[in-house]
């Protein structure tokens, strides 16, 4: 079909619906991937601390993931070219991001089963990796989706390894890195007291300039080189606005305001990565005429409607027994042990809390 | 190797790795969920209080399992479009939607309800605790549900029709769409069969564990002397939790036992109907032949490793048995590989082309090898545990005060033995299907052809080296991966059930909390 043909209400319903499962995994995962982060630049090389940080995530991280496998499953569904291009396109990428997804559940289910400080230190430090390599990784993949990559006629992703790894997707690996390292440390302020909750408070201060540089650069790029529609402008302008707050936010003592910031950054910035791409897919960057789009990648007209009717039962159902399970774990962890000299993880980064402290 | 054999070689062990564990917790989560209801309802005190000691066990137990069930399933959702890009292509109209569904109905459900469960108690009420688990349960039995209809496209296209203008399947309203996806009479015979053999593999897991701890203790209180009060405490272990735990595994062996036959039996009948190649491969019946029998035994020549036909003999065989399988009645016509592969010739061409436009001769044979033998080792490897089923049941035999438990460590180290038998048995199983499936990825469907795919039409166009990396690097962390789930689980099922103790002066148990919490 036609690389230019007009879409159908369905595909651009569909084209939506996997840009919010994937905007809630990222809002949702990517504070789970902070707190893992967390662990290193947190931890002051106290194990039990590095509990009390993990237990604020472990009923919740399950479901969040979810919603990749749910994106994952919709994409391959609604939009079966996609799917088979991207993710046979991404191999290597995904590849890693596999190991580290499986390495992490492994993670979250067996350092506890026992006692010994080898064992959890050593699956504390797959924490560190696991968390940190999908988001890393992500932000690689989706910028390339963004900037598009070269495609042949078969539909057959020909950029190479090298090619994927370019500046601009790098600098979005690092961005995605560093706006849920401060999504999750913002998290930490929210559900844990004492100690942990004040260098939380400290490391989001430290973090949030940084992440409004990075964030904010890497959003202009894209828009200036990717897009330039009114929608991803908004967007835009939320996303810079959102982490723009985030410092004042922090500084008044406003914690749930600051990570609602994060939230609304994350979502604002996947909102234009997606609505940037639109009407395509995964633009072809050799030659626009074979871009995957919308209206060419999709599934029939009528599976997507059977889809629709099956999501708008399921769906509604899904996001209110996850809220209710956000609301029974609403409460802070304690089992703090209170400040401790410990092994700081990046010298520099600590001075850096301290001073944040004495402006504070 | 090619590509091609590279990326089923993939497929099949990260596959077949995946379901080493599902069936356990699938089958784990109900019988955790049994034993909770059992504890959450017991009015006496005493029984609630092992009841609930088991639940916080072999919840352990399930909750290690489940972690590495979860851990290997992304990988299946991101190997089709990886490895398997052409196929998804083709199919992804019709097969995508039971995986979406699988995400939104049964993904949620488990793994939300799971963190509940582990995390939740004291923050919800008791019920609603209890409720979780039977959310779990419900939420991996339904997961299963969907994959079998979408596998079950594989083996039996309905519901949709071909595509000329794109050349891909597509879902067809007129012929029920994705209801006749989701009641395929193949998934409606397979869903039973599956289910009831995770329920055979956790029955036959809680029924090893608990025999080996009742023996124990049986023989712990004799050695203690059962007048003493230590001695009291090991044999009210042995015959008040793992007698009855025990026992609970042994009723659902014998259920899901007998759902294996029945099932397995329509499986096959349908199975003639729909594949006939796969179930003529199943007996290695080379010929046509009326009043086929069954064999138990069959020697090949040098190219029985291959689809070579013309070497094999049949060693001991059960008369007429194969055509009674396969319609229930004695004398009836089955056709056999060779036949049926000259037919297939005409019907589909004698030559196919890959993905990479090479041409190939088409042979429709499965490896037979391959089929006829797992297809009796997933029989053989069943009829094990009904052995430890029925001795289990007749060594505990008594009720009330004369029931029994034992201490013979034969028993014991039988009935841990006999545990790792289901879960090959289920390999074995998945293995039949899936290679006598072969070479197609979806099979033609006997009533309308047109939808059909050969697995080597539906790889993904990657160099060798890429795929060997990541069938290396799966290998590998799978491996690896093995070693710790093994190393937990011996640890967790070895540690066993803290004594019950009785305060002095309120004479309460010290029944523990059902917080998981890791």
């Amino acid at each position: 079909m036609d690389a230019f043909t007009d879409p159908t209400g369905l595909q651009i319903l569909w084209f939506c619906l996997i840009g919010l499962m994937f905007l809630g995994y990222f809002v949702l995962e990517g504070f789970d991937f902070g707190v893992e982060m967390d662990l290193l630049a947190l931890g002051r090389g106290s194990s039990s601390r590095r509990s009390t940080m993990l237990r604020t995530i472990g009923p919740l991280w399950d479901g969040n993931e979810v919603w990749l496998i749910a994106g994952g499953a919709a994409m391959f569904a609604a939009f079966p070219e996609w799917y088979a291009t991207l993710f046979s396109g991404f191999y290597l990428p995904l590849l890693a991001i596999l190991v580290a997804l499986i390495v992490r559940v492994c993670a979250f289910k067996y350092r506890d089963k026992r006692e010994d400080a080898a064992w959890r230190g050593a699956w504390d430090v797959l924490h560190v990796l696991c968390g940190t390599a999908p988001a890393l990784l992500w932000g690689v993949a989706f910028s390339n989706i963004a900037a598009g990559v070269q495609l042949d006629e078969n539909r057959w992703v020909t950029s190479t390894l090298g090619e994927l790894l370019n500046p601009f997707a790098l600098l979005g690996g690092l961005v995605f890195v560093l706006l849920f390292w401060l999504h999750g440390t913002l998290y930490l302020t929210l559900r844990t007291e004492g100690a942990i909750r004040a260098d939380a408070r400290r490391l989001a201060a430290v973090l949030a300039v940084p992440v409004l540089l990075a964030g904010g650069a890497y959003l202009l790029w894209h828009q200036l080189a990717h897009s330039g529609t009114a929608v991803t402008w908004a967007a835009l302008l939320v996303a810079a606005l959102a982490l723009g707050a985030v410092l004042p936010a922090v500084r008044a003592g406003r914690e749930r305001l600051a990570f609602a910031a994060t939230a609304v950054a994350i979502a604002a910035a996947t909102v234009q990565l997606f609505a940037g791409l639109f009407p395509s897919v995964l633009p072809a960057a050799n030659d626009p005429a074979l871009s995957l789009t919308v209206a060419n990648a999709s599934s029939s007209e009528h599976t997507l409607l059977v889809m629709t009717v099956v999501t708008a039962i399921l769906l509604p159902l899904v996001i209110a027994y996850q809220a209710w399970s956000y609301w029974v774990f609403r409460h802070r962890i304690s089992g703090d042990e209170g400040p401790m000299p410990g092994t700081a993880a990046v010298a520099g980064l600590r001075r850096r809390y301290r001073d944040a402290f004495e402006q504070e | 190797m090619e590509a091609l054999d590279l990326a089923r070689w993939q497929f099949g062990i990260t596959t077949v790795y995946h379901f080493i564990f599902v069936p356990l917790t699938i089958g784990l989560s109900l019988l955790v969920a049994v034993m909770q209801t059992a504890a959450h309802r017991s009015r006496d005190v005493e029984r609630a209080d092992a009841w609930t000691r088991l639940t916080k066990f072999f919840g352990s137990l399930l909750i290690v399992n489940f972690g590495i069930g979860i851990a290997t399933g992304i990988v299946q959702e991101f190997q089709f479009g990886m490895n398997w890009s052409e196929y998804a292509r083709f199919v992804g109209d019709v097969f995508g939607a039971p995986l979406a569904l699988e995400g939104l109905a049964a993904f949620f459900l488990e793994s939300v309800f799971l963190g509940l469960w582990i995390f939740g108690w004291g923050r919800i009420p008791a019920r609603v605790h209890l409720a979780c688990i039977w959310m779990v349960a419900l939420g991996t039995t339904l997961s299963a549900y969907f994959i079998i209809a979408a596998n079950s496209f594989m083996q039996h296209p309905v519901g949709a029709m071909l595509n000329p203008e794109t050349g891909r399947a597509e879902l067809d309203p007129s012929q029920g769409s994705l209801w006749a996806v989701l009641t395929n009479v193949t998934a409606l015979a397979a869903f039973p069969h599956v289910i009831a053999g995770a329920w055979l593999v956790a029955a036959a897991f809680v029924t090893g564990v608990a025999a080996w701890h009742m023996v124990r203790h049986h023989n712990r209180a004799r050695q203690e002397g059962l007048e003493t009060a230590d001695g009291a405490a090991h044999e009210r272990q042995a015959r008040t939790v793992f007698r009855p735990a025990l026992r609970l595994g042994v009723v659902a062996m014998l259920i899901s036992g007998a759902l294996l036959a029945i099932t397995g039996d329509t499986q096959a009948q349908i199975m003639f109907q729909q594949q006939p190649m796969k179930m003529a491969s199943a007996e290695a019946l080379c010929e046509t032949q009326e009043g086929a029998p069954f064999s138990v035994l069959t020697i090949g020549g040098p190219d029985a490793f291959a689809q070579d036909c013309s070497s094999v003999t049949h060693l001991i065989e059960i008369p007429n048995l194969t055509s009674f399988l396969a319609t229930h009645t004695f004398d009836a016509e089955l056709q056999g590989v060779d036949d049926l592969n000259a037919q297939y010739k005409e019907q589909f061409g004698e030559s196919v082309t890959d993905v990479h436009g090479t041409v190939h001769e088409a042979d429709y044979r499965p490896n037979l090898f391959v089929t006829y033998w797992s297809f009796r080792l997933m029989i053989g490897l069943a009829m094990f545990s009904a052995v430890l089923a029925l001795w289990a049941l007749w060594i505990t035999r008594g009720r009330g005060e004369a029931a029994r438990t034992t201490g013979s460590t034969a028993f014991a180290w039988f009935a841990v033995l006999a545990i790792p038998m289901p879960f090959l048995a289920n390999i074995a199983g998945w293995v039949f299907t899936e290679i006598g499936r072969q070479p197609w990825v979806v099979v033609p469907n006997p009533d309308d052809p047109t939808i059909r795919l050969m697995t080597m039409q539906g790889v993904s166009n990657h160099p060798s080296a890429m795929v060997i990396t990541s069938l290396l690097v799966f290998t590998v962390l799978y491996g690896i991966l093995a070693v710790v789930w093994f190393h937990l689980m011996r640890r967790a099922a070895l540690a066993g059930i803290p004594l019950p103790r009785r305060d002095e002066s309120t004479d309460e148990l010290d029944t523990p909390t059902l917080s998981f919490g890791y």
